[in-house]
């Protein structure tokens, strides 16, 4: 056990003080614990008002994506060695905050939706499943990993300017589907895309690419939607 | 505040089993269709399953439906119900082609095909050895099912309420006519009232300390129907998990086994050879959880600890790093364990109910031991037990599950929409959970919840895991008792309307605590071994007296009672179990 001080960004929509504030909190941890550890510690022995989402605790539901010591991770990712004895911990970046480390994630749900985040396909299917080579396959296997923690979306300087940008994570899962042979509708979604709130808002900055948990290259992922694109006005 | 919906149909729960029913049932767009969740719909635990889905396409091997039948009649210790068990595996083959069609991305063949690995307790030939069984999708096939049917519903409009935690059930004349929703946000109550309801709420691992459930999974469908009259089904049949991360619990699947992978001891020998001749590494899960044990037990576990080796350095980088991402990733994240090069220290974990909401093989809700149908009422996947896994799951079947009979409770509750009309609501159809939530937060003095939780998940650990007895399982009947009535007193520090978690989260331990009772009970009683029930002071299997389903009920004053109904059995004769 050491001690360690978690700094949090406090706000709760129901007390009296109109902006958030840092509010420490000094517990026991262990080195190999999760930040979401020492959250639920804190949650559960110390002050049980601290808010935040969690679910799987071992990233794959993508509940509990925050900014700790500034960076977008999600708690359930990063362990306390790695963060030191003080830690900062914060909500995401460009969304409305609702309680403490709880941000309402309905925008960012409404931009996942406008792209056509699902498989278009209207011709009659075969008796058995459609065939796809491991290389057609491999083409979108990144991008299939996304688990919409929203991660990305919130550490983009373009997206914090511009809040109708549609943002890295959907332009994440369109790349699903525009790269999967399966799919007929590609030309649809790099048409919503190429409008001016779609992919060229994005400035290639990389801050998705480091923000992602799940380790998708996302900058480059949108790149190829960006060239997909310029390809098809060009032909 | 109130606020009152009307639906056709509700589907409570976003994981798989749910979204599978919202599918079926949006495809009439004149069927007014909600799903309402706890949590956003992708965060659901469907997505943390890993290994893959079973179903005998044969893509790389001769297999057939009678053979996936078999096996899991077999795993099941010949609990599971035979002509549901004919059912699942006979539309397995179906049902996964229409997930490739919805858009599934499966790892393929060379040439094509939905690729498929082998999978503790599948064979060919009625157990002559393993097969290549388990569609998947590099080993996050539960996360593919998951946002492929999250996606369809976006594709047919599916109206959601997210972050709407259902804490009650209404019934009026025995028909199921709607459900009381908190919504998260605001703290206000919802009225649904619909003509059917399904109950797709998951299981309830966290009832146990080590487990790779989500912090959701505390099985709220199971104990609120159980409140409200409907019996809970083969509740001592809990299955753990042989590979969780030593100490976390985080699932690591059984498909590092199906890759080739193997369990060791620590003196390096691959102990399962001893246990399983024939399916080794690959034996069913009870089989191997005991297995790892056994060896601990002994002092043959890793420097004399509770945790063995799970070894896959003999499978090279490219088929760890490439086939089971997900999985290296964790190890090296929370470990510090490269499994490329590194074997991973793991021990059972608590992962899944075969037990819950008795149903039919529609989905439809039983209310006794003797079939009686509730209207109105269904349920399915893990919440429900239909019962397909019996007294143990074979790994790849509870995706399978999930998909074969959300689909069939949601075509079922189609066709009973379409003639049945809107019920009427009972009189203050939120008084009871207001008047709960309300006492829940009057407490100003007392200990709290985490405490409480704390206490019941060492104690289930310790006394109702892998192996039982009847001293232990009593004590833990008793504490969990104990636990209940200090669940009255405990206290809450957030009194607050928006986000209260901490008042959700006490409530959810209520759900727990219902369920460790109803678990602790039914496995006291069973005085034999089946699958994942392991007496040590009933070692043997007992077909004569024991062959049948528990049934428990919540009776006047709190008691529980005990019922059985037969095991339907066609054309699988019970016989000794040997892999």
């Amino acid at each position: 056990m050491a001690k360690a001080t978690i700094r949090i960004l406090r706000y709760n929509p129901e007390g009296d003080a109109a902006a958030p504030a840092h509010q420490d909190f000094a517990i026991d941890v262990e080195p190999t614990d999760r930040v979401l550890d020492a959250l639920n510690h804190i949650k559960w022995y110390v002050d049980g008002t601290l808010t935040f989402r969690r679910s799987c605790a071992h990233g794959i539901c993508g509940s509990d994506a925050m900014r700790i010591n500034g960076v977008n991770r999600l708690a359930c990712k990063v362990l306390m060695r790695d963060v030191g004895s003080r830690v900062t911990v914060e909500p995401l970046m460009g969304f409305r905050v609702i309680k403490d480390l709880v941000v309402d994630m309905d925008a960012f749900f409404a931009q996942y939706r406008s792209v056509l985040p699902y498989l278009i396909n209207d011709s009659r299917p075969p008796e058995r499943e459609r065939l796809q080579s491991p290389e057609d396959r491999e083409r979108f296997d990144d991008t299939t990993k996304c688990i919409l923690c929203a991660a990305c979306t919130t550490s983009c300087p373009s997206y914090w300017a511009n809040e109708e940008f549609v943002g890295p994570a959907a332009i994440v899962n369109a790349h699903r589907f525009i790269f999967d042979s399966r799919d007929s509708a590609p030309g649809e979604r790099l048409e919503i895309l190429n409008n001016r709130e779609g992919v060229w808002r994005c400035r290639t900055i990389f801050n998705c690419s480091e923000a992602c948990p799940r380790e998708i290259k996302v900058t480059k992922a949108i790149g190829e939607v960006k060239r997909a694109i310029l390809y098809r006005q060009s032909t | 505040m109130t606020h009152t919906h009307t639906y056709d149909a509700l589907v409570i729960g976003a994981g798989g089993a749910g979204l599978m029913a919202a599918i079926y049932l949006s495809r009439n767009p004149s069927m007014k269709t909600a799903v309402i969740s706890k949590l956003y719909p992708t965060r659901s635990h469907t997505g943390a399953a890993q290994g893959g889905i079973g179903a005998a396409l044969g893509n790389l091997e001769e297999d057939s439906p009678e053979w996936h039948a078999f096996d899991t009649v077999k795993g099941s210790d010949y609990l599971g119900d035979q002509d549901a068990i004919d059912v699942m595996c006979n539309e397995a083959v179906d049902v996964i082609i229409e997930l490739e069609h919805m858009g599934l991305p499966f790892s393929r063949t060379p040439d094509g095909r939905i690729a498929q690995r082998p999978f503790g307790g599948h064979s060919h030939h009625f157990g002559q050895g393993p097969v290549r069984r388990s569609c998947y999708a590099a080993d996050r096939t539960g996360h593919m099912i998951l946002q492929t049917l999250y996606q369809n519903c976006i594709k047919n409009d599916v109206d959601f309420f997210n972050e709407f935690q259902v804490v009650d059930m209404l019934m009026e004349d025995r028909r199921c006519c709607g459900v009381v929703a908190y919504h998260v946000d605001s703290g206000d109550l919802h009225i649904f009232r619909s003509k059917a309801v399904l109950w797709a709420t998951g299981g309830f691992g966290r009832v146990w300390s080590i487990t790779s459930n989500a912090v959701a999974g505390t099985g709220d469908g199971a104990a609120i129907t159980f409140r409200r009259g409907i019996p809970l089904e083969d509740m001592e049949f809990y299955q753990f998990h042989p590979t969780g991360i030593y100490k976390l619990g985080i699932l690591i699947t059984e498909g590092v086994r199906g890759e080739g992978g193997v369990l060791r001891n620590d003196n390096g020998e691959r102990f399962m050879e001893r246990y399983a001749p024939t399916m080794k590494d690959l034996a069913s899960r009870d089989v191997v959880s005991r297995a790892i044990y056994q060896e601990m037990i002994e002092g043959r576990g890793i420097g004399g600890r509770r945790f063995v080796y799970l070894d896959a350095t003999h499978l090279g980088a490219e088929v760890v790093e490439k086939k089971l991402p997900d999985i290296t990733d964790f190890c090296r994240t929370y470990l510090g364990v490269d499994p490329v090069k590194q074997p991973i220290p793991i021990q059972p974990t608590a992962h899944y109910a075969m037990g819950g909401i008795p149903t039919d093989i529609n989905g439809q809700v039983v209310l006794d031991e003797n079939g009686t149908l509730l209207p109105g009422c269904y349920a399915a996947g893990e919440a429900a037990c239909v019962s397909v896994h019996g007294a143990n799951r074979l790994g790849t079947n509870s995706l399978l599950d999930l998909v074969v009979f959300g689909k069939r409770a949601g075509l079922a509750m189609a066709e009973y929409c379409a003639t049945a009309d809107i019920p009427e609501l009972p009189s203050d159809p939120t008084g009871p959970i207001a008047a709960e939530l309300e006492r829940l937060l009057a407490q100003t003095t007392g200990e709290p919840a985490a405490k409480i939780r704390e206490e019941m998940q060492n104690t289930m650990m310790d006394f109702v895991g892998v192996y039982r007895e009847q001293a232990g399982i009593q004590k833990a009947v008793d504490k969990v008792r104990e636990l209940q009535d200090r669940y009255r007193t405990l206290v809450i520090m957030d009194k607050g309307k928006r986000f209260n978690l901490d008042l959700l989260e006490a409530w959810e331990l209520g759900n727990l605590l219902e369920l460790a009772e109803v678990t602790a009970v039914s496995a006291l009683a069973r005085t034999e071994s089946r699958g994942a029930h392991s007496r040590e002071d009933f070692p043997d299997r007992d077909d004569a007296n024991w062959l049948k389903h528990t049934f428990a009920y919540r009776r006047e004053g709190g008691r529980i009672e005990l019922r059985y109904k037969p095991v339907t059995i066609t054309r699988f004769q019970p016989k000794e179990r040997v892999y």
